[in-house]
């Protein structure tokens, strides 16, 4: 018997939350404002809870119609929530996670104005980011998708008063609107080829084509849904938003900029992997796009001093890893990227936020040093997040980047052998990161003299419980979530335990039936799941099914021991350049010179696009559209029938003169006037 | 019995006697009669069709205008007098303060 679940609940209550203190909170006390906010999240984290224990008895995927939406014609689309074992990972992680960031920023907003605020978006994020997950067809989602844009507008933008935040804001929501174009587009395309939005029925609908060998509509379909993912996730060529995004306050990075929202795009190609599957093209956009912004982003978060951007270009360059992963149609390995990920960067925002409240707002890392002592809770936490993100062995992120680099190998050394690069930046920027922020000497100023606000937002100020002087550890409330996710980070990576490091990878397993693959006439192997075209293109069949099994076991042992060799080798760079030798970064950079600048100025993107999109485009609207068309069509219109009207009635106003008997006259010249003719018509 | 024609010419003939009246006359109070004038030259046109034709509704609108002009002699009195009171003159072309 399957159970009603009223999934509509899951959403739905931190959208109750939001209403409250949004509406509300403005006369709430803030012990009130945490209440309301923590017990929606809360409600919907224990509703997933109560969703895992009821899985076993459900028949999958679960659907819930709750009404009819749109009908036109044969078309239509209902409000209506999907559950299978993606959805419940995505849901576990987006309400987990999502609470404990509810619980980490009443101590990190405490003295902030607008704490009601702040709240009401925030949950307002989860009710949209979880309409997003439990859509059950791509319309539904996209109003997610958007309302989780929206969501991160409001945040970004939260001190508003200040103009880098008011931009961030706009930014992110631009570039992401280019992104919703595409996505759009090809809901177009999916509705004009098989007539509906249901992601079932796309799927069965999908099901009877082939592997399009050159480009055709599934391509098509399948690109343009990447041009939204690209948006949302921060990917080549839209991730400029996601570093300007660290404007907003630090939970807010950590859960929608981290852990949840930028991961929707990977979610929405893992959903929509009946449709990738059958096209290789772009497939292969997909894992080059993930190969390239991995890559380039961790050579830009090498240079950052602010300890927030050096994270924000990690998690476009780890969510550049999940697409590598998707782009060699491993959904799975992913999906075990994605959750391993939300734990890790979640706590390295989390963690950071925590240094940034210790040393009162100071974000540069060369202000910082000596905090180990100081801060001990923090450092450890913070330890944990980047030995993992670092790819030591035995901590989350090793399985789930390994397993990543090996599909990765599978599919086409290059990408393995770009992977493994950027596993090794991504080590050395982070140990970079952990060196400068906990060792050596404290590099601020005076510990006494910073009472100003933490995230640069010099005129919101701190209240008086904050003022005092020194470095000090944040509150429990803080604390309490680092520590439950530093545990998170650290054996979270256990469900996954690929099979040649001895475990059962059972967390593949749980997902094979959403990822198993739907084209016809392919044979499985222990990786149920891998669509076969993708993955060893040099061996035979027969020869796949003989040797694979022993074969794969031991190479991808080397594989592990190479990445492992790559963290432990950007560990020792980091310790010597910037504990054993301080000196010797400037050296370097002075000796590299122009590829140094370069990197520093993040490649010039930002001023390339200002110089190639942003200035055209306000020159064409300056010039074309409000001078020309604007003031010239549309305003003219306007003012010449306006003018024209005064014209008329200037003469035709001399008709009322106020003389009783031209009135009179008049009325009698009409009467003669028609009794003429009606005498005329008479006698015709 | 009178033919019909001479009741409309007399009908027509009173009727613009009314009209010219009220053109050309500034007493408010002239102006006043002729509309009557007029008002009666058309009951005249009525009644002399209602007799010609034998059909009873042409003196039933007869007595409808008789009404109205009643009426109408009541709040056009009770006007003028407002009127002098206020303006001290009945020269339609001294009273015209909603001119432009």
């Amino acid at each position: 018997m399957t159970p009603h679940l009223h999934l509509w609940l899951i959403p739905i209550l931190p959208l109750i939350g939001a209403t409250i203190n949004g509406v509300f909170g403005k006369r709430f006390s803030r012990q009130t404002v945490t209440g309301v906010a923590w017990t929606f999240s809360g409600a919907a984290f224990a509703m997933a809870l109560w969703v895992v224990s009821q899985f076993s008895s459900l028949v999958l995927p679960y659907t819930e119609q709750l009404a009819p939406w749109i009908q036109a014609g044969s078309f239509h689309a209902e409000f209506g929530f999907y559950l299978d074992q993606l959805t419940l990972i995505m849901l576990l992680i987006v309400t987990g996670v999502g609470f404990l960031i509810h619980i980490y920023s009443v101590g990190y907003m405490w003295e902030e104005g607008g704490f009601y605020r702040f709240f009401s978006y925030l949950n307002l994020f989860l009710f949209f980011m979880l309409t997003l997950i439990l859509a059950s067809n791509y319309l539904l989602m996209f109003i997610g998708w958007e309302g989780v844009g929206l969501a991160s507008y409001l945040l970004i933008g939260f001190w508003f008063t200040k103009d880098s935040a008011a931009s961030a804001g706009k930014k992110a929501f631009i570039v992401n609107r280019i992104g919703d174009f595409g996505f759009l587009l090809a809901l177009f395309l999916i509705i004009q080829h098989f007539g509906t939005l249901d992601f079932t029925q796309v799927t069965s609908a999908v099901i009877p084509y082939g592997i399009e060998a050159g480009g055709g509509f599934l391509t098509a379909i399948a690109i343009l849904l990447m041009v939204g993912a690209c948006g949302k996730s921060a990917q080549i060529p839209l991730y400029v938003w996601l570093p300007d995004a660290m404007e907003g306050p630090t939970p807010v990075s950590a859960l929608i900029h981290a852990a949840t929202m930028v991961t929707a795009g990977v979610y929405m190609v893992s959903r929509s992997h009946a449709i990738f599957e059958r096209a290789p093209i772009a497939l292969t956009i997909v894992a080059i796009i993930g190969t390239l912004t991995a890559f380039f982003a961790a050579t830009i978060g090498i240079t950052q001093t602010d300890i927030k951007k050096v994270l924000a270009y990690s998690t476009v360059s780890q969510l550049g890893y999940m697409f590598m992963a998707c782009g060699v149609a491993a959904f799975s390995a992913g999906i075990f990227h994605l959750m391993t990920h939300a734990f890790f960067k979640g706590l390295l925002f989390l963690a950071a936020g925590s240094v940034i409240h210790s040393v009162g707002g100071e974000q540069d890392m060369r202000k910082m040093g000596g905090l180990r002592k100081k801060i001990p809770w923090t450092f450890w936490t913070m330890t944990a997040a980047t030995f993992a993100i670092a790819g030591i062995p035995g901590l989350s992120g090793f399985f789930s980047k390994d397993e990543i680099l090996w599909r990765a190998y599978q599919a086409n050394w290059i990408y393995w052998l770009i992977g493994v690069i950027t596993a090794f930046i991504t080590s050395f920027y982070m140990f970079r990161l952990w060196f400068m922020t906990f060792f050596g000497e404290y590099r601020g100023e005076a510990e006494s003299g910073h009472g100003h606000g933490h995230d640069a937002h010099g005129s919101h100020g701190h209240g008086d419980g904050h003022g005092h002087g020194g470095i000090h550890e944040s509150p429990k409330v803080m604390l309490i979530p680092l520590v439950i996710l530093a545990f998170l980070s650290v054996f979270g990576g256990y469900v996954g335990v690929p099979a040649a490091l001895g475990g059962s990878n059972h967390f593949e397993k749980f997902l094979a039936p959403v990822f198993e693959s739907t084209l016809p006439n392919q044979s499985t192997t222990d990786h149920a799941g891998t669509p076969e075209s993708e993955r060893g293109d040099q061996i035979t069949e027969a020869e796949l099914q003989k040797y694979e099994h022993k074969a794969e076991k031991s190479t991808e042992l080397i594989f592990t021991g190479i990445s492992v060799l790559v963290g432990l080798l950007g560990l020792f760079l980091a310790w010597l350049l910037y504990y054993r030798r301080p000196q010797l970064p400037q050296e370097i950079a002075l000796a590299l010179g122009g590829l140094y600048r370069g990197v520093v100025n993040k490649y010039y993107v930002d001023e390339i696009y200002a110089a190639v999109f942003v200035k055209p485009l306000i020159g064409i609207s300056r010039g074309v559209f409000w001078h020309g068309i604007d003031q010239h069509v549309i305003d003219a219109t306007l003012d010449d029938s306006a003018a024209g009207a005064r014209e008329v009635s200037g003469v035709v106003r001399r008709m009322q003169s106020g003389n009783l008997r031209s009135y009179a006259g008049w009325i009698a010249f009409g009467a003669a006037v028609v009794v003429v003719y009606m005498v005329w018509v008479g006698t015709r | 019995m009178v033919p019909l024609p001479y009741y409309l010419l007399l009908s027509g003939i009173l009727f613009a006697c009314g009209v010219a009246g009220f053109l050309i006359k500034r007493n408010i109070i002239t102006i006043f009669m002729s509309i009557e004038l007029m008002l009666n030259g058309v009951n005249l046109s009525f009644v002399a069709f209602a007799a010609q034709w034998q059909a009873l509704s042409g003196q039933v609108f007869v007595f409808f205008v008789m009404v109205v002009a009643a009426a109408e002699a009541a709040v056009g009195l009770a006007i003028i007098i407002a009127v002098y009171r206020t303006r001290a003159t009945l020269n339609v072309d001294k009273v015209d303060l909603l001119k432009l």
